[in-house]
């Protein structure tokens, strides 16, 4: 099974228990090298179908503060992009088995070298890739390196995209769709914008056979129960990396939140 | 409406690396530029502020002195200095608040690392009656306290920026989360020629004005095109306005230099041309260019006396400048800066920006090994009355 299938059997796998899959995002290295791994592990055993994880990088201009800050820790501490596919693997051999997603922005890939840092991703169990500052149309070369190694290359949307922009990235997307639940930066937000259910469908509509996930500003259960009523997935980021973050045991803490989140959406 | 598109791309620089909720953003933006470009109307305002309001054109001067000083090659200094609020900058900010305007949108941001393109935008801001607010990374607004001070008199709010090395780069970097936050109803106002397309392509066409002037200014002048066209480079944009006009001008050499802080041995300094250890082409804010960035991909830190050049990325046709070697980069650091501030000072009554003292040094490095024959044309791209702290600072640790 490649990255793609892989992907695809675990959305499957939620709509069977008729339910969304819940995807959280975690800074690798953060809140330390020491504790990811463990971190990293709750998060898996706690009830996510899919994890995505942060890749981190000195400019990450399309996050706010709260991973803002977990990159620059993970930074501090030494955390680099091989250190990332270092961390991937240990997480495969402690035996968690939900696809991975490597998030992260283009430049370290680019220092790093595309065919080789695709090469090491698979061979970790990396599973597809989100790259935040790469449109389809700078993705060429990632693209072809991608398809060799069987990676997903996920694309994102955002609610000011107009129905020919939905229509482009909708046919070059592999995996899944990685909904912006509205136009800012990551971070946690009271509420949901309302505007939500319009944008899911229209490209629903463009896409009515690949899963669609919504991420950004959603921080809680309820935000995780009702965004997991109108797409495939429930992408959760700068709640959890906060909640682990300000955590005496940040590996309970992770666990905890992960399994709020869950519960909170098969209510 | 206009359908054609302008080149993405300089050679394999350039490009859109951005976030997709500003793709519809830098798609409309290079729609409008391309019809505000075609249309008469654009233009006559745009030249019309430019010469009532901006007086324009800025003089081409002889620097007399400091040539017999020198004693080699001949001086002339572009006069940016001298356009109203002290810099090239306000030539950009007028072009693009005017397709602000065009485009229906009331709120300006932009980002600034010295100041001048900040002052410059609340100006254009205060004049065309938009709301501006301008990024400005905190360790920036303690070495540049009269222009955050002017910025706030004109009207703009100042939002000091406490991310990463506090500096221009931190400050773009927050002004695009705004954009990403606010990009239905927000014009950002880039003040260099680089970003993601159509940015550099538009500051450059809205900058190339001084290169057009400067050598038309040659030729009624002086009777002849320069030898060597000089100017620093940050982002790249003074430099890039006065190149175009002289590059299919085979004699004209075109020389960019950067900032070479405490030296390039120290890895403290922003060249990121002439340090092949850190400056190596990547992606920083929407473009492929040469980039100062460890080993992992990691955004260098940079360092400059001058805030406006303390930045790790290069305007992407600079990237391709060098690349062809259409044009060379050089360096001047900061001790060689702050001796040409003095030097144009005292030979010329002129203070430069400490900005623009870099491509002063670079002159007076050249001028004594070329004969009196030959012609150096310097881009005075600002004045140095904001950079008096840092100048006295400086002065008082060296002695």
């Amino acid at each position: 099974m490649n990255g793609i299938e892989h992907i695809q059997s675990a959305f499957e796998a939620a709509r069977a228990e008729q339910r969304a899959a819940l995807m959280p995002y975690c800074t690798i290295g953060y809140p330390s090298r020491a504790a990811t791994l463990d971190v990293l592990e709750a998060v898996a055993r706690a009830g996510a179908d899919l994890i995505e994880l942060g890749v981190p990088f000195s400019d990450p201009l399309a996050d706010g503060p709260t991973i803002q800050r977990s990159t620059q820790v993970a930074l501090e501490q030494g955390m680099t992009v091989a250190g990332c596919l270092e961390i991937t693997a240990q997480l495969r051999a402690r035996g968690v088995t939900q696809p991975l997603m490597l998030m992260g922005y283009i430049n370290p890939l680019l220092a790093y070298g595309l065919q080789r840092f695709c090469r090491d991703a698979q061979a970790a169990g990396a599973d597809g890739l989100i790259i935040p500052d790469l449109p389809p149309e700078e993705a060429g070369e990632l693209v072809a390196a991608c398809r060799e190694h069987g990676l997903a290359l996920i694309y994102l949307l955002s609610p000011a995209s107009p129905a020919e922009r939905i229509a482009t990235v909708v046919a070059q997307t592999s995996g899944f769709l990685y909904l912006v639940s509205l136009t800012g930066v990551t971070g946690a937000r009271s509420s949901l914008p309302p505007e939500l259910p319009a944008f899911v469908e229209r490209v629903r509509e463009a896409a009515p056979s690949l899963p669609l996930a919504v991420g950004f500003g959603i921080a809680t259960p309820e935000h995780a129960r009702q965004v997991g009523q109108l797409a495939d997935g429930v992408i959760v980021g700068s709640a959890l990396v906060d909640a682990i973050g300000k955590a005496a045991d940040p590996v309970e803490a992770a666990g905890e939140f992960v399994a709020g989140l869950r519960k909170g959406m098969e209510e | 409406m206009t359908t054609s598109t302008l080149p993405h791309k300089f050679g394999p620089y350039g490009g859109q690396f951005v976030p997709e909720v500003l793709i519809p953003a830098v798609t409309e933006l290079e729609r409008a530029y391309l019809e505000a470009r075609a249309d008469p109307a654009f233009q006559r305002e745009l030249d019309h502020l430019l010469a009532t309001y901006v007086g324009r054109p800025t003089p081409l001067t002889f620097a007399g002195r400091l040539t017999a000083e020198l004693g080699g090659a001949q001086i002339y200094l572009k006069r940016e200095d001298l356009a109203h609020t002290g810099a090239h900058k306000i030539n950009n900010a007028l072009g693009q608040a005017l397709l602000a305007q065009r485009m229906g949108k009331r709120r300006i941001i932009a980002e600034t690392g010295a100041g001048q393109h900040g002052v410059a935008s609340a100006t254009v801001a205060a004049l065309l009656g938009m709301e501006c607010i301008v990024y400005m990374g905190s360790v920036d607004i303690a070495r540049q306290q009269p222009n955050v001070q002017r910025m706030m008199l004109l009207g703009a709010e100042v939002r000091p920026v406490e991310s990463g090395s506090r500096t221009l780069k931190d400050a773009v970097n927050e002004a695009i989360r705004d954009w990403v936050t606010n990009v239905r109803d927000t014009y950002y106002l880039l003040g260099s020629a680089l970003g993601p397309h159509p940015y550099p392509t538009m500051v450059r066409d809205f900058q190339a004005v001084i290169g057009r002037e400067a050598r038309e200014q040659m030729l009624t002048q002086v009777g002849r095109l320069p030898d060597e066209c000089i100017a620093c480079v940050g982002g790249g944009s003074n430099a890039i306005g006065l190149f175009d006009a002289f590059r299919d001008d085979e004699g004209v050499a075109l020389v960019g230099v950067e900032a070479g802080g405490d030296g390039l041995h120290t890895g403290r300094h922003a060249a990121r041309f002439s340090d092949p250890k850190l400056g190596r082409p990547g992606v920083l804010h929407g473009a492929y260019t040469y980039v100062l960035q460890t080993e992992d991909g990691q955004v260098a830190d940079t360092h400059s006396i001058s805030a406006g050049l303390d930045y790790a990325a290069v305007g992407p046709e600079h990237a391709l400048l060098h690349d062809t070697e259409r044009a060379v980069y050089t360096t001047a650091d900061d001790r060689q800066a702050l001796a040409a501030f003095q030097l144009l000072a005292r030979c010329e009554g002129i203070l430069p920006a400490l900005e623009s003292s870099h491509a002063v040094a670079e002159a007076a490095r050249l001028a004594p090994l070329l004969g009196r024959d030959k012609i150096l044309l310097v881009n005075l791209s600002g004045r140095g009355d904001k950079d008096l702290d840092s100048v006295l600072k400086a002065l008082k640790e060296q002695a």
